[in-house]
């Protein structure tokens, strides 16, 4: 048999014991992805900010956690197949989880089930963190936190119930005829795609930085400032990524040991991909390769694998990456100069734009009838829903906990306003130009 | 501008489930879901638009 074949999704299959001790296995190193954004939100931003900005990270994913774990997990029916159905043309639409709230039960849910509550919990805590990188240097410590325990318990548990709980996304395949459902088995979608329009969200309530856009139209540079922080983030993020698509295709697609290794490939091949061309591009279009956009590129490749790393071939992830790639620094030039839109971490064309490539991409090329027209239904769900409910309710939050910090707190920086202290007190800060 | 291309997309997108309802054609219902795209896209550049600061105007 050879191994480099993509997986055909199956509707339901009951795992091994042995796949399930490798599907933990690969979760265990699924966090490093965590760590990598983590690291690249931090990065990007600017010195005064950092402390404040990586305390953030894990004070965001902390909350995104245990609000999820006590009453999101039971709307996204992590621990049960059951769900809240109504009837539509004859169809059943199973549109919101009915596990027992707290996490009742998990300890006698089939190990199965626990396993994708794990992963669950694991792609709520990246979910959150993905806005927290746009807001960067303007967005408050508690209104980060309150929007991640918003986010966590309304928006993201209906998506992962949609997508993984055999929720009405899934069974696009079953009553529809559409392929296997929506596949998404690395969270490009509930994750990536959902985050990315919650960055959005974040940057237009917010606000941009001040002095970014000036009064003549132009945008001002504001470079992050520490790009080893970016790239080494980026290669820590590989190795998470690798565990989350390899670990997703085994929970949500049943693929089996066989189809893991071109799993494992089609994660590297579309980070790898989209790096040179983002490298080229930045290359040709300034002169010299930009490292942030590089690093944009690496990640925007990895997002994409999110979505088809399981069901494509060798050859068709490298064109994934090298259209992410692409991309990427025109997106992130685009949303900056010509829309306005301040993204410190370019969450906003990384995980969204790229994210719904990933999506496209998983149907255009998994040979299955339908599977393309049922990709583009779950990306109009998720354009469709997601952003104006995010934004309606971080609008709504704005008025109880204000997002955007005061005009002295950002001119002092996060770090002294919100922590009272600097992440190198050591370091001679330098005046900031764009306060002329 | 910007709340009515946010209302917008909700639209586009019940269009699009309409489409998987109505039409067990598969081309009438692919042209339907991809209208109901297009009415999202719409939507979104509204929204966009909506929020972009004007030139000129002071920043916060």
């Amino acid at each position: 048999m050879n191994p480099m074949v993509p997986v055909v999704p199956v509707e339901s299959a009951a795992l091994s014991e042995t796949m399930l001790a490798l599907t933990l296995a690969l979760l265990l190193v699924a966090p490093l992805a965590i760590a990598g954004v983590a690291l690249i939100n931090t990065g990007l931003g600017r010195s005064r900010s950092a402390a404040q900005a990586f305390l953030g990270n894990l004070a965001v994913l902390s909350i995104a956690v245990i609000v999820f774990a006590l009453a999101g997990a039971s709307l996204a029916g992590s621990l049960s197949g059951a769900g809240h159905t109504f009837h539509l043309a004859g169809k059943s639409w199973n549109w919101a989880g009915s596990s027992p709230l707290l996490l009742g039960g998990v300890g006698s849910a089939p190990v199965q089930a626990q396993l994708g509550l794990f992963f669950e919990l694991l792609a709520v805590a990246l979910s959150a963190l993905i806005p927290w990188g746009s807001g960067a240097d303007r967005w408050r410590l508690m209104a980060g936190c309150a929007a991640a325990a918003v986010t966590s318990v309304i928006v993201f548990p209906f998506i992962a119930h949609w997508i993984w709980n055999d929720g009405w996304l899934a069974q696009l395949g079953v009553n529809f005829g559409l392929g296997a459902g929506f596949i998404d088995p690395g969270g490009a979608a509930s994750v990536h795609v959902a985050g990315g329009l919650s960055a959005l969200a974040v940057i237009w309530i917010a606000g941009p930085r001040k002095g970014k856009f000036a009064r003549d139209g132009f945008s001002t540079a504001m470079p992050g400032h520490n790009a080893v922080y970016v790239l080494f983030g980026c290669l820590l993020a590989l190795v998470g990524w690798l565990g989350w698509n390899m670990g997703g295709a085994i929970l949500w697609l049943h693929a089996p040991l066989s189809a893991l290794p071109v799993t494992a490939v089609n994660t590297v091949l579309p980070a790898t991909a989209a790096l040179l061309a983002t490298f080229a591009v930045t290359r040709f279009r300034f002169g010299k390769p930009d490292a942030s956009l590089c690093a944009n590129g690496w990640l925007a490749g990895l997002v994409a694998s999110s979505a088809c790393a399981a069901v494509v071939t060798p050859g068709e992830s490298i064109f994934v990456g090298l259209v992410a790639g692409i991309a990427t620094p025109l997106l992130v030039e685009l949303f900056e100069l010509a829309l306005s839109i301040d993204d410190p971490s370019g969450a906003v064309t990384v995980h969204g734009a790229a994210g719904l490539w990933g999506l496209l991409a998983a149907g255009i090329f998994t040979p299955r009838q339908g599977q393309l027209l049922a990709q583009v239904v779950g990306i109009a769900a998720l354009l469709g829903l997601v952003l104006p409910v995010t934004y309606l309710l971080f609008a709504l939050l704005n008025r109880l906990v204000p997002f955007r910090v005061d005009s002295d707190g950002e001119r002092m920086g996060m770090d002294l306003h919100e922590l009272g202290g600097g992440a190198y007190p050591e370091f001679v800060i330098h005046r900031d130009e764009s306060y002329r | 501008m910007k709340y009515a291309g946010l209302l917008v997309m909700p639209a586009g997108f019940f269009l699009s489930i309409a489409a998987l309802i109505l039409f067990p054609n598969v081309t009438e219902r692919g042209v339907f879901v991809l209208c109901g795209l297009a009415v999202e896209g719409l939507g979104l550049t509204v929204a966009v638009r909506g929020h972009m600061p004007p030139r000129g105007e002071r920043q916060p």
